[in-house]
């Protein structure tokens, strides 16, 4: 594996072929802020927090570190003003969803986010996509999906497959970024038909 | 039909059928395109076959069901050559005097010609009609004169010439440069040059490459690639041939929707006829180049038009955008190499290969070369499918080719490049149409939907409805896209509600700069742009919204309400009658009145009232006047004197 030089927020950085910016970074003591990002898992890009600014032979351009490679020359930005309203935007975006995540509010706090910024609708889930991910890769069950598609999609487990894995597991639960229990709810839900009957009522 | 085996044949071929076919028999050609269809070509078709049969004409006189002619708004389009008379809007009860007047008696029925609405004058020949005089269809063209189900039609205009040549006369590097020389530029969005893309892959060391067919047009209002791939789907398989002889792919897929039913049949048909005729399969013409196509029917999701969910979803997975920052014509389909075109873009390569590069960059401008294809849809007078050399100015598109606005009204913005593409307004339509030009203008290409507005058009409530329709078709993967454009609607929809706050505005751009700049996919990244290209143009009518809860163009229904003048109503009752909602009182000799806790806003009596009385009236932004006393409500028809 051959060493890359880059430049991360004014200081030279190592990395090894093959690896990404947020590596990279991350590796030299540098935080970047991420809610989708496993290291166990695949990379995601799916809560674009950890956007950063690159300037490649010249050029500007936003990308997300857990997904960029880190390249030879690359001069990485992990902070500036644009990237801080992003950040701040998304996790606005983020809290209309799970206002009390603990995870969200030392983060909102961060980056000055106002809760109250976006009419709120309480799913708790931000489709970072951890226990789905965790669920397939990791544990190679498959017992967590999404469901439907973009505003509609959520979390759902496969009630014949979580029948039987889930309970003796639970690994998925503590990866969540805003509530472990909404994990526990969702998996209740759908091994209890008649628990379902009644919360939709 | 035995294969052809070399350019020999396929010359002997071609000089064959042409040499059976008479120009001088007469020939009935009616476009039987998805939208002529649904104007009835199809029982046009059947009285046809059925008069020619009384009149025992059958033999002598032959129809031919051809693609889309792209002037929509007039079909069913009949021609009857070789005198190339054309007729519109021909019903099935015309269909009689057609044969016996026109193809028999060699006369003109001057009432199904094309009458043109300055000169008043009857235009007989398709190519004099000011819709068409201005076009140049270089890749639309042969559609109007062949029957797509025919392999034999396209080989008598020259059809898989093209792909001879490359494949005898040319090296694929070779026909890599011809396309890079062309400066073709991708028909379905980006306008990413075509050449470069191929040259990518082709320089790759992967021996497995593919080639795909981007199909899966979605934009409203947008119906270019669909007709291509019904009515002239050789085109874009002998492209898609010379692309794959090109980077050296052996595989290739056409990625069409399912809801394209006719561009299914037609194109699973031309791929069957073209595997026996020997330009696909093994050993394509003898050349020992071998080459398949596989159609894969798209489920519906409009984000799949995106280069990498499109590939995700012809592996079989749930259509999303891949997360990496690679090049699909390098890594794609499956990891390999894939240069993925749309249909537009594969069908220009036959023509570039055929008469070369020179003469394709004779078409356009410095940036964007040859023509491209338009929709031209909305508040137009001649709905329609246009192809024009790049360089146009928007102007002469909407007004020459597209006979202008409809009713009388004043054209308002034009809205380009698909939902995600942006309003033009009246100031910049000498804009000449190119890739860089409108994309300078905040707006794009896109695949080549033109959505044409006039007065009547509020542009908060476009912005509103293209953030639906993205709002909707949001795969849901990354959450720019997905909340912020859940967020946007919200906010877009309150404002054409009259419930629009001061800090509305701030908030839309932050979410705009978010998805723009933060988003996976194309569709996220360019998913603000309605509101964006409103806002630089239209800012007023954002702010009138807001501020003084009213609507200029009339349109949001929250913020405007009917009223009828008393000094105007005649009491006609007409409106009355027509109230769906009960919401008019008045009689016979009594002023009427707008009940406004009924009324729905439906707009019916603004409709109905005559003309010369115009008395219901729309109102945004302002009290309603005072109603008058009951007793000045009764009109005394003794005061007429």
């Amino acid at each position: 594996m051959s060493e890359i030089l880059l430049q991360i927020d004014g200081k030279e950085v190592s990395a090894k072929e093959g690896m990404t910016l947020l590596e990279a970074a991350r590796g030299a003591g540098i935080s970047i802020p991420t809610l989708c990002h496993h290291e166990k898992l695949e990379p995601y890009g799916g809560c674009r927090l950890c956007i950063v600014e690159v300037e490649d032979r010249g050029r500007t351009k936003f990308v997300v570190s857990c997904v960029y490679p880190a390249e030879g020359n690359l001069v990485v930005r992990t902070r500036s003003e644009k990237i801080d309203r992003i950040r701040k935007t998304l996790l606005e975006l983020f809290l209309a969803h799970a206002p009390d995540a603990f995870e969200l509010q030392d983060l909102a706090k961060e980056y000055g986010a106002d809760k109250n910024r976006f009419e709120k609708e309480s799913s708790f889930c931000i489709h970072c996509g951890l226990c789905v991910r965790y669920c397939a890769e990791v544990k190679q069950k498959f017992a967590v999906g999404f469901v439907s598609r973009g505003t509609k999609k959520e979390i759902s487990f496969i009630p014949e497959i979580a029948a039987k894995e889930c309970w003796d597991c639970k690994e998925c639960f503590p990866l969540c970024p805003t509530e472990a229990l909404q994990a526990a709810f969702v998996l209740t839900q759908a091994l209890s038909p008649s628990l379902m009957a009644e919360s939709k009522k | 039909m035995s294969r052809i085996n070399s350019p020999a044949e396929l010359e002997a071929f071609r000089k064959g059928i042409l040499s059976k076919r008479d120009p001088n028999k007469p020939c009935i050609t009616l476009c039987s395109g998805s939208a002529c269809h649904a104007t009835g070509s199809g029982e046009v078709a059947l009285s046809l076959e059925a008069e020619l049969e009384k009149q025992g004409l059958s033999e002598q006189v032959e129809i031919r069901k051809t693609g889309c002619h792209g002037y929509c708004e007039r079909g069913p389009i009949t021609i009857i050559r070789p005198e190339d008379i054309s007729y519109f809007q021909v019903q099935p009860e015309d269909v009689p005097e057609i044969i016996s007047e026109t193809v028999k008696g060699k006369k003109v029925i001057d009432r199904l010609l094309y009458t043109d609405p300055e000169t008043k004058e009857n235009i007989v020949q398709e190519s004099e009609i000011p819709f068409y005089k201005h076009q140049e269809r270089l890749v639309f063209g042969s559609n109007g004169s062949i029957d797509p189900k025919s392999i034999d039609d396209y080989l008598a205009i020259g059809g898989y010439s093209a792909l001879q040549k490359a494949l005898y006369d040319m090296t694929p590097e070779g026909v890599v440069a011809e396309v890079k020389k062309s400066n073709l530029r991708g028909r379905g969005g980006g306008g990413f040059p075509t050449g470069r893309k191929w040259e990518g892959s082709r320089n790759d060391p992967d021996p497995i490459k593919y080639v795909i067919v981007n199909a899966d047009e979605g934009d409203p209002g947008a119906y270019m690639d669909r007709s291509l791939l019904e009515g002239n789907p050789h085109s874009v398989l002998e492209g898609l041939t010379l692309g794959a002889y090109a980077i050296g792919s052996h595989e290739g897929y056409i990625y069409v929707r399912q809801e394209y039913p006719l561009a299914v049949e037609n194109v699973l048909l031309a791929i069957k006829t073209a595997e026996e005729y020997g330009f696909l399969g093994k050993n394509i013409l003898g050349s020992g180049f071998d080459f398949k196509v596989i159609v894969h029917q798209g489920a519906g999701a409009f984000v799949c038009g995106e280069s990498t969910a499109l590939m995700t979803a012809l592996e079989g997975r749930v259509g999303e955008p891949r997360p990496k920052y690679i090049r699909s014509n390098i890594k794609g389909l499956w990891e390999k190499p894939s240069v993925l075109n749309n249909v537009e873009t594969w069908a220009n390569v036959p023509l570039i290969i055929n008469k070369g590069a020179d003469w394709f960059t004779q078409y356009g401008t410095e940036g964007s070369k040859g023509t491209k294809i338009f929709s031209l849809v909305g508040k137009i007078v001649n709905t329609g499918l246009v192809e024009v050399p790049m360089g146009m100015p928007l102007r002469d598109i909407i007004f020459k080719i597209g006979g202008g606005i409809p009713g009388g009204k004043a054209f308002k913005a034009v809205q380009t490049g698909g939902p995600s593409g942006g309003c033009i307004p009246e100031e910049l339509l000498d804009l000449q149409v190119g890739f860089d030009e409108l994309a300078q203008a905040g707006s794009m290409m896109g695949s080549g939907g033109m959505i044409v507005m006039d007065e009547d058009t509020c542009m908060v409530d476009v912005a509103r409805y293209f953030i639906a329709f993205l709002t909707d078709e949001s795969c849901g993967k990354c959450a720019p896209c997905r909340e912020g454009l859940r967020q946007m609607l919200k906010i877009l929809t309150r404002i054409t509600e009259g419930k629009g706050k001061e800090e509305d505005i701030t908030t839309l751009k932050d979410l705009a700069e978010t998805a723009k700049e933060a988003a996976l996919c194309a569709l996220g990244k360019t998913a603000p742009n309605p509101f964006l290209s409103t806002l630089r143009f239209f800012e007023d009518e954002y702010e009138a919204h807001i501020k003084d809860k009213r609507c200029p163009a009339l349109s949001c229904k929250a913020l405007i309400a009917y009223h009828i003048d008393p000094a105007k109503c005649k009491a006609c009752m007409i409106c009355a009658r027509k109230c769906p909602a009960d919401a008019i009182d008045g009689g016979k000799n009594k002023i009427h009145m707008i009940d406004q806790d009924k009324c729905t806003k439906c707009g019916t009596c603004y409709e109905v009232c005559p003309p010369r009385f115009g008395a219901v009236q729309k109102i945004s932004g302002e009290p309603l006047p005072d109603p008058i006393p009951e007793e000045e409500r009764i009109i005394r028809k003794k005061k007429k004197k």
